[in-house]
């Protein structure tokens, strides 16, 4: 049996975001692989170290620095990597991405040579929690979200996911796609040998032409959305103090929650 | 000329940090307090591979180069300076001359097991009589048969406590002068070898400095390091390379000085303002990032230049410790300012920053013998 993990390059967690007008000023961002992504790659990593699985592959969509995220997985232990790169990418919302990401899985063999679909619940940077689903849907599997669980059993997986207030415990027959969260495993610390070893391990790279993909397919005009403008979340205004006797402060209070914070 | 790490380097500085920050420093006052590094932490460091960075994968090593060594003691000197030195001790000072003068078999059974960290090394050159001036030692080695019988007492060795292979300098010829010096390497438990009482030390606490003890202790002719004689220069040579190790502790325990003092002035409250505002804490602030950043660049270049097996790398790394060890002081000087009289108390971490930055004035090499080194290098035209 064989896993495939889909990741992605985000920027770090403690990055100052900016902006140029209303775009990202990406010039001094340091990126990471996406933590969600590194629980999925840590557990197919485990299936293989448990004998469960023969090979992990590693998917990645992105200009160059999404290499260094594949990198990043292979050191966790991953056998190889392919990255889709292409300028006419920039731009692709999570259905155009998905929709690349499949036809990559089917260049690599698809259903035929991998089973156990893993991916982040969600990318710290567009958030969108959807490309998952959606490649569920493209290729018709099943998909079992937010999971912490991964158990596979022949050509069987019993996964739990995370809902509120409890959990749901699914049985599902592979191949299926599995997203992770918090608490399906605790990543490793990538050893110096293994950063050494995914030096040398290859990364398969496609343009979307090698992909069979028209350029018109994707990018901005091949997406249904587009990111009209980013805006930097309010400043946190000063607290405001409000003083006196004990009538006059309640009443200025209920003021101020009716008026101002809009509140009652 | 590029000022940027490989990728390797870079994927290495961030595992690095990220392993210090969340497993040891979390543990580092407890480390101080209690005057011992946890086995796990030791345990964690071998199964990252961080004993043996840049020796050979061959050996047992992780296969990086010195540069990549130098970052990682800086990094978890950043989070715990007793850490840093553990790793630095036992790698510039004992794998780093295996590698370069042992033979294959002495390298299959030793080097491998400390590049691994199976096993973990110590340096004993100090003597209660010499320090700076290693000809001065009195341990003895005298051969007879296949064996060397050592005589002597050694301290201030680092590492004494948790090491299983030490590399011992005694005389074999005391008449030569330094020209007689040779190095052995002793494991522990050798019968006549015994490790004795543990200094307790102003700063790096958790790290070990124990005293050794050598009562014809008989250690097989095969342990002698390189050849009879030669011990004066390969215990030169690892200072050279030490010298980076130490330089990048200085900068790791500066480099947590300084983000401890930068959090604090941000979010310290008086006259009415965060304490940043005020001009005389920000004046401090950017001679610290700028003295920091200065050392950083002065020890890469150092272990660069090893890498790239230029000589006269030893110029630089003196320069580079004896500058980080003086930035180190003065900015864990400044920290404990900044914070004021917290600062002087246990509740912050500056004061231990403040105690652990001084043995970086001293051990391997003081910043006198640094300047001496410096000078008769300049005077001779390298």
């Amino acid at each position: 049996m064989k896993a495939v993990c889909f990741v992605k390059s985000v920027p770090d967690t403690e990055t100052r975001v900016r902006l140029t007008g209303n775009r990202l000023d990406k010039s001094e961002i340091k990126y990471i692989l996406n933590p969600y992504c590194e629980f999925a790659v840590e557990e197919a990593v485990r299936k293989k170290e448990a004998g469960i699985v023969d090979e992990v592959l590693v998917i990645s969509m992105g200009p160059s620095r999404a290499q260094e995220a594949i990198r990043s997985a292979l050191a966790i232990g991953a056998d190889r990597g392919v990255h889709i790169e292409d300028d006419n990418l920039d731009g692709s919302d999570a259905i155009v991405t998905a929709r690349v990401l499949v036809e990559a899985f089917k260049k690599e063999g698809g259903l035929d040579n991998y089973q156990i679909l893993l991916f982040g619940l969600r990318a710290i940077d567009g958030d969108t929690w959807s490309v998952p689903s959606m490649i569920a849907e493209l290729l018709g599997i099943p998909a079992v979200t937010n999971i912490v669980k991964l158990d596979i059993n022949g050509n069987k997986a019993i996964a739990i996911r995370m809902v509120e207030g409890g959990e749901e415990v699914f049985e599902v027959e592979l191949p299926c796609v599995f997203a992770a969260r918090k608490g399906l495993n605790e990543p490793r610390y990538p050893s110096l040998p293994s950063i050494m070893k995914a030096k040398k391990k290859p990364i398969t790279r496609y343009t979307i032409s090698d992909l069979g993909i028209p350029s018109d397919a994707v990018g901005k005009v091949g997406s249904f959305t587009e990111v009209l403008e980013y805006t930097l979340p309010p400043q946190r205004q000063a607290g405001k103090k409000v003083e006196g006797e004990p009538e006059q402060v309640v009443e200025e209070l209920i003021k101020f929650l009716r008026e101002v914070a809009n509140i009652i | 000329m590029r000022f940027e790490l490989t990728e390797e380097q870079k994927m290495l500085k961030d595992m690095v940090r990220r392993f210090a920050e969340e497993q040891v420093k979390p543990r580092a006052k407890k480390i101080d307090e209690e005057g011992q590094i946890p086995r796990d932490i030791i345990e964690q460091l071998a199964e990252l591979g961080l004993f043996g960075v840049h020796v050979p994968e061959e050996y047992g090593g992780s296969g990086m180069d010195y540069v990549s060594y130098a970052i990682v003691i800086e990094e978890l000197s950043r989070a715990c300076a007793s850490t840093g030195v553990l790793v630095s001790a036992h790698t510039s000072l004992v794998v780093d001359p295996i590698l370069k003068f042992g033979t294959e078999e002495q390298k299959r059974k030793y080097l491998v097991p400390l590049a691994k960290g199976e096993k973990i090394g110590a340096h004993a050159m100090t003597e209660p009589g010499a320090g700076t001036d290693v000809t001065s030692i009195s341990t003895t080695a005298r051969k007879e048969g296949d064996y060397y019988v050592i005589n002597g007492v050694k301290h201030f060795i680092t590492n004494g406590r948790e090491a299983d292979i030490f590399l011992v300098f005694a005389y074999t010829d005391k008449e030569k002068k330094h020209k007689g010096i040779s190095a052995f390497i002793v494991e522990r438990g050798t019968p006549g070898f015994t490790v004795g009482k543990l200094e307790h030390k102003l700063g790096i606490r958790g790290s070990s400095t124990a005293e050794l003890i050598f009562e014809d202790c008989k250690v097989p002719a095969s342990n002698l390091l390189g050849e009879e004689g030669q011990g004066f220069y390969i215990a030169m040579e690892c200072y050279d390379g030490g010298r980076v190790g130490i330089a990048a502790q200085a900068v790791g325990i500066a480099q947590a000085a300084y983000e401890d003092s930068l959090e604090f002035a941000k979010t310290r409250v008086q006259f009415g303002q965060p304490i940043a505002n005020f001009q005389a804490i920000q004046f401090k602030l950017a001679d610290m990032v700028t003295l920091i950043e200065a050392a950083r660049l002065l020890y890469l270049k150092a272990a660069w230049l090893k890498d790239q097996g230029i000589k006269s790398y030893y110029l630089y790394s003196a320069m580079a410790k004896l500058f980080a060890s003086d930035v180190a002081m003065r900015v864990t000087r400044e920290a404990i300012q900044i914070h004021g009289g917290y600062g002087y108390t246990t509740d912050y971490n500056v004061e231990r920053y403040y105690r652990d930055a001084k043995i970086t004035e001293i051990y391997e090499g003081t910043v006198e013998a640094q300047r001496l080194t410096i000078a008769r290098a300049i005077l001779k035209g390298i």
